[in-house]
């Protein structure tokens, strides 16, 4: 009985001292930046939580003294009890000047918590406080211009399929989600009339949402099961929205059996490597450039709030030092529908294309842009209903 | 004396066998198992704001366990204690949805409250009279109304609660700030919370430990039988325990909602009923220490986020302690037991 007493002992009088030594190891200077980081989901989840974390290793690399404390699965389903405002004092109480929050749904608790740390600066992807005028000065927005990404994958999705019929793994309907599907779904249709010269009336595009970014068992839809349901309906190209890998997984399994399916999955540039046959390509967002200008900026205490919405770098888009959004051609793509690809996005980038040109309708049958007009930047990015043509809830 | 001496040495012997066994654990996955200690004990109680990080957990979860008392008192396994949290939940955000445009909303705080002790207090009671008319065990009546609880609450978050133009499971609009229970300044935690907490101990130990009924509650609980020569009606008693044990979830919900979250979420209950169940079994059933284990656990909880952020381990460790802590317990109590009936 002698020996547990003498650990818990032993070990408790470790865990005190512990407990004295933590607060004096951090903040010291020979950090000359640390930066906070919350994720969503795994920080491997080969996805959009993955492309953040290496996003965050890349400032690590190339800011010398910059370290990066993140914090992985930050949201209530993974963390019971957990809000984003505790993680960030918590951050903040680790020395962190500078705290990314990669999730549409943390967007209250960042501007609370931006509100409570004034002297700390905050980014949350993807949202649009500063747009709307409702960020405290020490926040700031950022995106990539994804939709250039989901177009190329569109794209790709339409030019191999052979049924005609593309689906979309969508997440939660809000507006960004519904530009993406909206992106996917005009470089789809592009790749098969306008390329492959078929009649649109054969096409079809169908969106499905799961709920959430990522499955929750018991509160989301099962994405295995929706990408399965599409399958079985004829549809041989998936596109994944969500911030996972399951359409990919499931298609190559799919495959083993005998059909003829692809899928693309989404985020992270290295998502094709986990099943290479079934892969067509990814859409993929490159954060590490902006993240180290920003992360500079508040270094060098040039801090400016902002709502940046990234473009690909046209001239290279997987330049890895550059574009915020690449695209990465997967194994499964063939070599014609690869340079197909390639004076694609090539006339993505001369701007000679531009798949957001009227007319186009909303679902509803109301008109989303007239003949020959060019969708705005805030008419993208407040895209309020899907498209006609489309089939799946808008709202 | 002997008493407290011999309760002293169990608690350290279970603690002792769980943190043996997590330190094996952490060991073999080649951690060390002081820095893994030392991160949870630094992570809970290191600093203010973590403590009021752990009193925010601690709050719902002792609220949980005392209902839980009651139920377990009167011979009731009050599994659907997480429903009823959930209910507790939706009560209180439709009274608030409700209140927001009203003139006076601090008003409607207390009565959001109410509202969420009641529809707990209702679900509880809905698996009492499916235990007491129905002929169902309380433990499938419980879990199945879980299962409804969170139907229901997902049904009201993606379909007529749903943010404006979106449909999402992250939940509902946050509450306006004059809707949210008030804090001190640069402290999560909401001091009124806490007192109705402490208030709730406090009457607790009174109703089970002197009163009448709580005397009555713990005959029921031991011989349902035998009440009845005393002229006691042993389902009455059930169904008052169950339907506090209801009361003090809707409570906890409510609590989740307007102190802690400020909109609806699915995991709303955050398994803190569960965990309860956990609380109390680990209590031996008894009230005493159920607020130091709940601190406990609510450290264990809070403290974990440490482990990934700093020591890149997985923060279900906190979940092994709790389990082993448990089942640690229940060996320590089994043992005593066994030699005690070979002595006596």
């Amino acid at each position: 009985m002698r020996s547990p007493a003498r650990a818990l002992i032993q070990s408790a009088a470790l865990a005190f001292i512990c407990l004295l030594a933590v607060p004096a190891a951090f903040g010291s200077d020979r950090d000359a930046l640390i930066f906070g980081m919350l994720l969503v989901g795994p920080h491997n989840d080969h996805g959009w939580s993955q492309a953040h974390y290496e996003g965050g290793r890349y400032v690590e690399e190339k800011l010398p003294g910059s370290r990066m404390i993140y914090i992985d699965k930050v949201n209530p389903a993974d963390r019971p009890g957990l809000t984003i405002p505790m993680v960030v004092d918590d951050l903040v109480d680790k020395g962190a000047q500078l705290i990314i929050g990669n999730s549409d749904d943390m967007k209250d608790g960042i501007r609370e918590a931006a509100t409570q740390h004034p002297e700390v600066k905050f980014i949350h992807i993807s949202g649009d406080d500063v747009l709307t005028g409702s960020a405290p000065e020490n926040l700031s927005n950022l995106m990539g211009r994804m939709e250039y990404g989901k177009m190329m994958a569109g794209f790709t999705a339409g030019l191999t399929s052979s049924s005609g019929r593309v689906a979309y793994l969508g997440p939660l309907i809000n507006e960004e989600t519904r530009r993406l599907a909206v992106a996917s779904y005009l470089g789809a249709r592009h790749a098969w009339t306008a390329v492959r010269g078929k009649p649109a009336e054969e096409f079809k595009f169908k969106v499905s949402w799961i709920g959430f970014w990522f499955n929750i068992p018991g509160v989301t839809a099962d994405p295995t099961q929706v990408v399965r349901n599409f399958f079985d309906t004829g549809y041989d190209v998936v596109l994944s929205g969500i911030d996972t890998n399951e359409a990919l997984i499931l298609a190559n399994q799919k495959r083993a059996e005998g059909s003829a399916v692809y899928a693309l999955p989404y985020d992270y540039i290295g998502s094709c490597t986990s099943a290479p046959d079934a892969c067509l390509g990814v859409p993929y967002y490159n954060w590490g450039p902006d993240y180290v200008r920003i992360a500079k900026s508040v270094m060098n205490g040039s801090w400016k709030q902002a709502w940046t919405w990234s473009n690909p770098d046209w001239k290279d888009i997987n330049s890895a030092d550059s574009s915020a959004i690449g695209f990465a051609a997967g194994p499964a793509l063939s070599a014609e529908n690869r340079s197909r690809l390639d004076s694609f996005i090539a006339d993505l980038g001369s701007g000679r294309l531009n798949l957001f040109t009227g007319p186009l309708n909303y679902q509803d049958g109301s008109v989303y842009l007239k003949t020959g007009e060019i969708a705005t930047d805030k008419q993208i990015w407040y895209l309020q209903q899907l498209l006609q043509g489309m089939e799946g809830a808008s709202k | 004396m002997r008493n407290f001496k011999r309760h002293l040495t169990d608690t350290l012997l279970i603690l002792a066998i769980a943190l043996l066994f997590t330190g094996l654990l952490l060991l073999v996955v080649g951690a060390s198992p002081l820095e893994a200690f030392g991160q949870l004990l630094s992570g809970s109680f290191g600093s203010w704001s973590r403590l009021a990080r752990v009193l925010n957990v601690w709050i719902p979860l002792t609220l949980c366990s005392l209902g839980l008392l009651y139920a377990f008192r009167s011979g009731l396994w009050n599994i659907g204690v997480e429903g009823q949290m959930v209910l507790g939940a939706i009560g209180c955000t439709a009274v608030l949805r409700w209140g927001m445009d009203t003139a006076a909303p601090q008003l409607m705080l207390p009565v959001a409250l109410l509202a969420g002790l009641l529809l707990g207090s209702l679900w509880a009671l809905l698996a009492g009279w499916l235990k007491i008319r129905g002929g169902v065990h309380e433990i499938f009546a419980g879990l199945g109304l879980n299962f409804v609880a969170m139907g229901l609450i997902l049904w009201l978050i993606f379909g007529p609660w749903k943010r404006p133009g979106i449909a999402s499971m992250s939940g509902t609009e946050l509450f306006p700030k004059a809707l949210w229970f008030p804090t001190l300044e640069g402290w999560r935690v909401s001091p009124f919370a806490l007192l109705l907490t402490l208030a709730a101990i406090a009457l607790t130990a009174w109703v089970l430990n002197h009163s009448r009924f709580g005397l009555n509650l713990k005959a029921v609980g031991h011989n349902p039988r035998a009440v009845t020569l005393y002229g006691l009606s042993a389902q009455r008693y059930m169904l008052i325990a169950i339907l506090i044990s209801g009361a003090l979830a809707g409570l906890a919900g409510g609590l989740q909602v307007s102190g802690i979250y400020h909109r609806l979420i699915p995991a709303i209950s955050s398994g803190y009923g569960y965990l309860g169940l956990l609380v109390v079994m680990l209590a031996n059933f008894k009230l005493l220490p159920i607020p130091f284990i709940a601190l406990f656990f609510a450290a264990l909880n809070v403290g974990s986020i440490q482990l990934p952020m700093m020591l890149k381990l997985d923060s279900s460790l906190s979940g092994v302690i709790q389990g082993a802590c448990v089942l640690s317990a229940l060996l320590v109590f089994g043992v005593r037991r066994l030699r005690e009936g070979r002595s006596g």
